[in-house]
């Protein structure tokens, strides 16, 4: 436990010293959502109508910049082998990697969401389903990126080759949580969404840790 | 006592005998032509029953007849990848070099079947619903099920060193398969959510008891013909990876 809190803290310190890279993501996914009405147009119904995929598609984008560091210059630098060889479980502290890049790239763009929302003429009420959405789904985005990120460790042209591996499995993410705030714009029930992020969550934290570590594991051998 | 495991472990030894590789290649080698001869008896058979005994359709006219290879490599471009991600999982347990090879083998395999079933789709689709492509879930979770195999030929592509590209495509097969029916499963529910049934390949009309014979004999010639070329390909991944062993050397198809 100690030894997840302290990969945790020192992947936040780590950012927090070289801010440029998070901000970038960050960006990334501002001027993303904001080129959609520009290429589009402005007419709000339409701006409405698209929000809910933009947004998530952009966030999903924005999260797949920020995967790249969560191994790379650990394995670089050779960390990666000493917290393999540490006597602590591999896993928390791959777990801890996961929860320190969601805390970056992830709990940002919860927050930025309503922002961007309202860009898109959203409502109240959508906007609340929109977080709530965000906040249970990037968290699988973090996840499940952790597996490619391992999996393209030290790989030639690793980063282009990780979002083929890995935007595939994002989908389930992206139909249900820009369904659930689609479905909450026309005044359907959001409930079903919600159950089925929440069981995609919890099957990826159930699992995932465990894939990710025996990847990074095959690449450092 | 010394004698009974004499014997079950030469039993074992002898089936095992062919995990590896330098047993496997002449085995395949002898094996290739009678699966090619299947191929060839089934592909005959299944496509004289679809296309001179099977009734043609009172809806769609004689253009249905594509269904004849459209269903039979939609269910192999399936069926080939859990079996490539069973391969996969085999060669991360009992780390068996061969187990690998066999998933390598399959994944171009099984992404062709993929392609050739959206293809299919398309000329199937375009006179019957006047539309080359539909956001259809079974059209959608195929183009997905396309992308999942170039992802796996793409990582294993891109690791040089063998055995690491052979573990990690592993883990990729298998973490894959898993999704694939979180997939099929989300694209179908979104397809109900977002649009109206316009289009629905699920009410299959009753068919004729001789398009579905037609149908099984076309699957059985892509069986065949998929263990074939995976035989195929799998003796030449052997070639590549062994070049460096004295039984490869002495081989006379090296030799020439």
């Amino acid at each position: 436990m100690n030894a997840f809190i302290a990969i945790v803290h020192r992947d936040l310190l780590l950012v927090m010293r070289r801010k440029s890279e998070v901000l970038t993501a960050l960006f990334f996914f501002v001027i993303v959502t904001s080129l959609f009405p520009l290429g589009i147009g402005a007419d709000a119904a339409l701006l409405r109508k698209i929000a809910p995929g933009v947004i998530w598609v952009a966030a999903l984008l924005s999260t797949l910049l920020g995967l790249q560091r969560m191994f790379a210059a650990d394995y670089a630098d050779g960390t990666l082998e000493q917290l393999v060889l540490s006597p602590n479980a591999f896993t928390a502290l791959v777990f801890g990697k996961i929860v320190a890049h969601w805390l970056v790239c992830g709990l940002p763009l919860v927050l930025l969401a309503p922002v961007i929302g309202i860009q898109f003429d959203l409502d109240a009420q959508s906007l609340k389903v929109l977080m709530a959405a965000l906040l249970l789904g990037t968290p699988v985005l973090s996840l499940l990126g952790s597996v490619g990120a391992a999996l393209t460790l030290g790989v030639r042209g690793g980063s282009v080759l990780m979002s083929l591996l890995i935007l595939p499995l994002y989908i389930p993410v992206l139909i249900f949580g820009a369904g659930a705030v689609y479905a909450s714009s026309v005044g359907l029930d959001i409930t079903g969404h919600f159950s089925l992020l929440g069981a995609l969550l919890i099957l990826a934290l159930a699992f995932v840790p465990w894939v990710s570590a025996s990847a990074v594991k095959i690449a450092i051998e | 006592m010394s004698n009974v495991n004499n014997l079950s472990s030469g039993q074992v030894t002898n089936w095992f005998k062919f995990s590896s590789p330098s047993a496997f290649y002449p085995l395949a080698g002898k094996m290739i032509p009678w699966f090619w001869t299947l191929t060839i008896i089934f592909g005959a058979a299944g496509l004289w029953v679809s296309f001179f005994v099977a009734p043609v359709d009172a809806v769609q006219g004689q253009g249905y007849r594509i269904i004849f290879v459209h269903v039979p490599v939609s269910w192999m471009s399936m069926f080939i990848y859990v079996v490539m991600a069973i391969w996969a999982g085999l060669g991360l347990i009992f780390n068996t070099r061969l187990s690998a090879m066999m998933a390598q083998a399959l994944a171009p395999i099984g992404a062709w079947m993929a392609f050739l079933s959206l293809w299919t789709g398309a000329f199937w689709g375009k006179p019957m619903w006047g539309a080359w492509w539909v956001w259809d879930a079974r059209l959608t979770s195929e183009l997905i099920l396309l992308f999942l195999y170039l992802g796996f030929i793409a990582l294993q592509a891109s690791i040089d060193n063998v055995r690491r590209a052979d573990k990690a495509g592993a883990i990729l097969a298998l973490v894959g398969v898993v999704n694939v029916p979180i997939i099929y499963f989300s694209v179908k529910w979104w397809n109900t959510l977002h649009q109206g049934a316009s289009v629905s390949l699920t009410k299959a009309p009753a068919m004729a008891q001789t398009m579905l014979w037609g149908m099984l004999l076309m699957a059985l010639c892509l069986w065949m013909y998929s263990i074939a070329v995976g035989l195929m390909r799998v003796r030449a991944i052997i070639l590549e990876r062994e070049a460096h062993t004295d039984w490869v050397r002495q081989l006379n198809e090296v030799k020439q």
